[in-house]
């Protein structure tokens, strides 16, 4: 039998599991509208290649600082970018909670981002690291903020879909 | 190396304003490329000097498709292709670092930074074996040698020790405008990098396509972001033709250097505006009021200013039909916390993920896929063709049309 008397941490990763779940759902389901809804309005997001990270070079492929940059990042994507047609597929993996509080959880996890574009063939899109501060709102579980550090440096094509 | 004989096919138009789709497609024209360009009479963009701040800094990078180190000694610049002469495996296996000595991991053949041979173990032999035969002397080996020279904080190199120098190669059409973004010591703030399946040439011509801008790009338009008056300039070198830039300058200085202004024209969708214009927030750092520079030395780097992102972009070739594309992003060593927090914040403009600069990539991928199937048609770049005011238009093909009349003669094709 499973061990029903779960501790504070393990309640929380519950409640993560359904978080990122959802999140991953949001964006492989081109629900991109949503998208900012699982952010706090101050929180920043941010994607950084290793090779900058690591080195303390703080240029990004893509940041915001605020709930509203997200919101224009999905407004541009609707309505002026040009980019290959293509579904993102998330997998998520080996999520670990680095600290807890009562309102407040910080996380990493493995990701890896399977693109499939009009040709109908499935590529390894990029995979990294993801470093989550999410919050307990009256409103759900929120990111406050999340960097992502990842490895595959050269960017197939371009980017466009956040993830 | 062998000169294979040009393909007789090849038919270019008049003028420059036809370009058979062959050359983006096919491996001997790119071979000879390589021979001809990038290990010919060219100096490629290597590093900022801000990528090397201290002595015995080296970067890893490459001309054309050759592996070349750069390293900074106290003597100066070196580069050096990234091959061991004695078996031919690359001897610096990191991108970026910093090291008084290099060594081949294969037979620990050992290097100083400018490339010299210092050590070949058991040259001598061991016991009763011979080692290297007598009369071979280390100092008579070296890895090969680059010529380097720098201009304005930005290194260059190139195969042909007899070419003309660095600036001569810029021209005086080009370094003024080189001088105007590089006019103070910068700082490396890192670099994106972004890999397109389509031939090096495409983009090269992209940042001369001014035609495209505002048409294949549509963040201004969709945001109705309506830029101020700007007069254009779309100039190219006189020298070879290869190199160019294109520029939008304000004519009069009668605001307060925001380039934008609150609109009220009509667009698709009044509707849509940006909901945090901070990425737009620029501030003037030259005497003239340019939003966008864009410059292309032949053959490897674009020069670029476009709010108060500055940017060496470097093309590296990897095939006929693939480039990569790597963004060095780069601020002045006086630049104050918030224009610093400006720059990072307006890397979001460029670079792969850029508002206005992601299609690109798009563009170049959807032309190497059409055309790749019927090389023998050709392009057709005849705007502005007859305008005399072309070097003061951004729909006008001239510059173009001049890359391809001086890479006819550079290929002798």
């Amino acid at each position: 039998m499973f061990d029903t008397d779960l501790s504070a941490k393990q309640r929380a990763r519950l409640a993560l599991e359904d978080f990122f779940a959802d999140y991953v759902a949001c964006l492989d389901e081109d629900r991109l509208e949503e998208w900012p809804g699982f952010f706090t309005e101050d929180a920043t997001y941010s994607l950084f290649p290793r090779e900058n990270y690591d080195s303390g070079f703080p240029i990004a492929l893509f940041s915001c600082t605020n709930n509203r940059q997200l919101q224009d990042r999905i407004t541009s994507h609707r309505k002026a970018n040009i980019f290959p047609f293509h579904w993102n597929r998330h997998i998520i993996s080996s999520l670990r909670i680095t600290a807890l509080e009562n309102d407040k959880v910080e996380t990493t996890s493995n990701y890896a981002i399977f693109q499939t574009r009009q040709d109908g063939e499935s590529k390894l899109f990029q995979v990294g690291q993801a470093r989550d501060e999410i919050v307990a709102t009256s409103d759900g579980l929120k990111f406050k903020s999340r960097t992502i550090i990842y490895d595959t440096s050269r960017v197939q094509t371009l980017f466009v879909t956040p993830i | 190396m062998n000169m294979m004989t040009p393909n007789a096919s090849l038919v270019f138009g008049d003028d420059g304003t036809a370009t058979p789709y062959q050359v983006y497609t096919d491996q001997e024209i790119y071979e000879r490329e390589q021979e001809r360009i990038y290990r010919g009479k060219t100096w490629s963009f290597l590093a900022l000097e801000a990528e090397l701040p201290k002595e015995h800094d080296f970067k890893s990078t490459f001309i054309g498709d050759t592996p070349v180190v750069v390293t900074r000694t106290p003597g100066g610049y070196h580069a050096w292709v990234n091959r061991c002469i004695h078996k031919g495996a690359a001897v610096c296996r990191e991108h970026r670092g910093n090291a008084r000595k290099f060594q081949c991991v294969y037979h620990q053949w050992l290097y100083a930074p400018n490339g010299d041979l210092k050590g070949v173990p058991f040259q001598k032999g061991a016991g009763q074996t011979k080692g290297m035969p007598e009369d071979f002397d280390k100092k008579e080996h070296s890895l090969p040698k680059l010529r380097v020279e720098t201009y304005k904080g930005l290194i260059f190199a190139t195969f042909d020790h007899g070419m003309e120098s660095l600036e001569e190669y810029l021209g005086p059409q080009m370094r003024p405008y080189i001088d105007r973004i590089m006019c103070k010591p910068t700082t490396y703030l890192g670099c994106l990098r972004q890999y397109a399946k389509s031939n090096w040439k495409l983009y090269f011509e992209n940042v001369k396509d001014g035609y495209h801008a505002s048409l294949l790009h549509l963040f201004h338009n969709t945001f109705n972001i309506l830029r101020v008056s700007m007069s254009v300039r779309s100039i190219t070198d006189e020298r070879q033709g290869m190199h160019s830039v294109i520029m939008t300058v304000k004519d009069n200085d009668d605001d307060d250097g925001s380039d934008y202004k609150k609109n009220n024209v009509a667009s698709f969708d009044e509707n849509v505006r940006l909901k945090d214009p901070e990425i737009l927030r620029m501030r003037q750092e030259y005497d003239e009021l340019s939003t966008n520079h864009i410059q292309g030395i032949f053959p490897s780097l674009v020069l670029q200013q476009i709010h108060n992102t500055l940017v060496c972009r470097q093309i590296l070739p990897k095939g006929p039909g693939e480039f990569e594309l790597i963004f060095h992003f780069f601020g002045y060593e006086d630049d104050d916390e918030e224009l610093r927090e400006m720059r990072l914040t307006q890397a979001n403009l460029v670079g792969p993920a850029g508002y206005v600069s992601m299609e690109d990539t798009e563009a170049t991928e959807l032309v190497q896929t059409a055309i790749e199937p019927d090389a023998k048609e050709k392009s057709m770049l005849l705007m502005g063709q007859n305008d005399p005011l072309h070097g003061q238009s951004l729909t006008s093909e001239h510059i173009l049309r001049s890359f391809w009349k001086g890479y006819q003669k550079i290929m002798e094709l």
